[in-house]
């Protein structure tokens, strides 16, 4: 992802997606959200260039890209799986569907497997309640998910 | 003759498999050379059907639940296509019991109509309420929003109309209007199904307390947890500004109302009205101490309106029906219908839109038919993550504000999570304190170090450290996270808490009831 691209292209992105937006500092959410899609992280070197287009402090963005669990600095797996811990999907057995997501990919929420292919990641809700344990596998919805059947859900994505 | 099919395009639908069956039935008709129209609908909400396929028949729409990929050679088999017997046959869809005994307002459209199509928007009643609105002051419009006896839906219950008439009086050469669509309860998607069910509802409503405030700029501020409610509303918003309902000089008055959709970045934190406004201002998501209320310094520091998906979406019945019509739905100050929503381990899950009154056990036994695989109801949490947990011989409690906080409970947005036998409220009690430290700002400290502390003493009280005193210990912990939090998320954390370990301190290995300071 960013590693190939040289800085000066990554630089240029980023401004350029600042600019779309006006460089308005109030659309600096939608503004790293972009970033992200692009990138695939929003690496360090990007909030300098944030920074000036949107006349803030390196500080301010820092500040935003770490207060908001959806951003992250560094690089994600290939594939990411956001499974919900909330209380509706732990009534229907959720931390069971997490033990055996843990188990099949040898990695604990919020981490990445070693070959860089899956990130297992906790969301609190994802408004599909009645029909739990419920997560988002790369931005698609999944409901009922079974603790059985997590082996064959890991082998998809494989 | 073309056979009319519908095929929900809701989040849950398609997480249980809605798009390839629709795919798997277009391709199955393309070969039986049989004439179909797909049509994307909404949801009906219910839940435990879905993906739940209709078709349209002479004697009305028949219903089939559950449909899986492997069963759509055999429903073509059972001529499903002109309502054919089959074992997932659910019959006229009206005639559901779970749909029949609903008093759907704000869900009046769910599942009948396509979310983005404005034909189907305005042949269904749409924008019926705002031509009204057009016609009248902004006075009269809030006149008649207080007078509906409308509040909050997103868990404050703040009377609706007087917050426009703040508002409203409100000096300023700029106004917004804010929907809070930030819904991050554990229980609660009411909100998502209107945004990717009825969106252009939403935005008429929004529209309507433009128009009644005086403002001219609104945003919908939707958690990104909800994809397909972003895209929606946002096509939603597209659809609605080419047909000239927003923009400037809507339907060739002299009013002007635009609208952007505005994603979140994943932190509950932010469906805190004040939070959500540095959000939206592009910043941290730290809650602002109040006063100044935002309905007078609000986003950007101008009077603006806040209010959750379902509240402005009330709103266009109100103005098309009246006040009286739907004040004449609820019970005491809970005015009008709420759509309660049934999750967690039971048989019949989704959306239940009921006038206020109705018990807690009309929603969980009647409508949702208990936990599912037999094991007994032990506990409820209504109102997400920050709502009291109610035990079993609670249940005939009235659904209403007062009612609620009567019992320590509260309504909050309408979310209902039923647990079985098999739940520890131990465990219960440590993850409400352990997702308030997860998701606390950071900005007061009885809510960034209390839930921190609180984790830690639950531990002991289960692992048996000096169990009494640190039971004590966590009782006065939740006072001070109660009467020194500056928002609800360290205020009400205790509530979970507290309610656990009153009704289930077997589950934390203490002895006998404790009683509530309260009571």
């Amino acid at each position: 992802m960013s590693q190939s691209l040289p800085q000066a292209k990554v630089t240029s992105d980023v401004e350029e997606i600042c600019l779309a937006y006006g460089n308005r500092p109030d659309a600096l959410i939608e503004i790293l959200y972009d970033i992200q899609t692009k990138l695939g992280h929003v690496p360090e070197s990007t909030l300098p260039v944030i920074a000036e287009a949107l006349n803030l402090s390196r500080a301010e963005v820092y500040g935003v890209v770490t207060f908001y669990h959806d951003f992250h600095l560094n690089p994600q797996g290939k594939h990411v799986i956001k499974i919900c811990r909330a209380e509706a999907c732990q009534s229907a057995g959720g931390f069971e569907v997490i033990a055996a997501l843990e188990k099949a990919l040898k990695i604990k929420l919020g981490e990445t497997t070693k070959d860089g292919k899956i990130t297992l990641e906790a969301v609190y809700c994802l408004g599909l309640c009645p029909m739990g344990p419920a997560a988002l596998i790369d931005g698609k919805p999944k409901a009922a998910i079974k603790p059985n059947k997590v082996n064959a859900l890991v082998k998809e994505l494989a | 003759m073309m056979v009319k099919v519908y095929i929900p395009r809701d989040m849950l639908a398609k997480a249980l498999g809605a798009d390839e069956v629709a795919e798997a039935i277009a391709k199955e008709a393309k070969t039986k050379k049989i004439s179909v129209q797909i049509i994307r609908n909404s949801s009906r909400g219910l839940a435990w059907l879905e993906p739940f396929v209709e078709i349209e028949t002479p004697k009305g729409r028949m219903g089939y639940g559950g449909v899986q990929l492997g069963d759509v050679k055999a429903l073509f088999a059972a001529d499903f296509l002109n309502g054919g017997k089959h074992k997932l046959s659910q019959g006229l869809v009206e005639e559901i019991p779970f749909l029949k005994n609903q008093e759907r307002l704000t869900f009046a459209r769910a599942g009948i109509t396509d979310p983005v199509s404005l034909d189907d928007y305005i042949s269904h009643g749409g924008f019926v309420g705002l031509k009204k609105a057009l016609t009248l002051s902004g006075a009269e419009i809030v006149k008649e929003v207080m007078d509906s006896g409308l509040r909050g839906r997103g868990g404050a219950g703040f009377p609706t109309g007087i917050k426009w008439k703040t508002v409203q009086e409100a000096k300023g050469d700029q106004k917004y209007i804010c929907c809070n669509a930030d819904e991050g309860d554990s229980g609660t998607f009411a909100d998502r199904m209107v945004m990717e069910g009825d969106p252009l509802m939403l935005i008429e409503g929004m529209i309507i307390a433009g128009i009644a405030s005086g403002a001219s700029k609104g945003f919908i501020y939707i958690r990104s947890e909800y994809p397909y409610a972003i895209d929606t509303m946002k096509e939603a918003v597209a659809i609605a500004t080419k047909a000239g309902w927003l923009g400037v000089n809507i339907q060739h008055t002299d009013k002007s109302f635009t609208l952007e959709v505005r994603r979140g970045g994943g932190a509950y934190i932010c469906g805190e009205e004040t939070s959500m406004l540095e959000s939206l201002e592009g910043k941290r998501g730290i809650v602002r101490a109040k006063p100044p209320i935002p309905a007078l310094e609000g986003l950007f520091g101008k009077p603006t309106i806040i209010n959750n998906v379902l509240s402005f979406a009330a709103v266009p019945f109100i103005m098309a029906k009246g006040a009286k019509a739907y004040q004449d739905y609820g019970m005491g100050r809970s005015r009008g219908t709420m759509p309660f929503q049934l999750g967690g381990n039971l048989n019949q899950g989704g959306i239940v839109e009921k006038a206020f009154g109705i018990t807690l056990r009309e929603l969980v036994e009647g409508f949702g038919g208990g936990p599912y695989m037999g094991k007994p109801l032990r506990a409820v949490q209504v109102g997400g993550p920050l709502g009291a947990y109610l035990s079993a011989d609670e249940l005939d409690i009235k659904m209403d504000y007062e009612a609620m906080a009567a019992k320590g409970a509260m309504l909050g947005h309408g979310g209902i999570v039923v647990f079985d036998a098999s739940v520890d409220m131990a465990k219960q009690a440590r993850f409400a304190m352990e997702f308030c430290a997860i998701e606390s700002c950071g900005k007061c400290t009885p809510c960034r170090i209390g839930s921190v502390r609180g984790v830690e003493v639950i531990d002991k009280i289960v692992a048996g450290v000096d169990r009494a005193a640190n039971a004590t210990l966590l009782e006065e912990l939740c006072v001070t996270m109660t009467d020194g939090s500056l928002c609800a998320m360290g205020g009400l954390t205790p509530n979970p808490v507290m309610s656990a370990l009153t009704k289930f301190p077997q589950d934390f290995g203490l002895p006998k009831k404790k009683k509530l300071a309260a009571e």
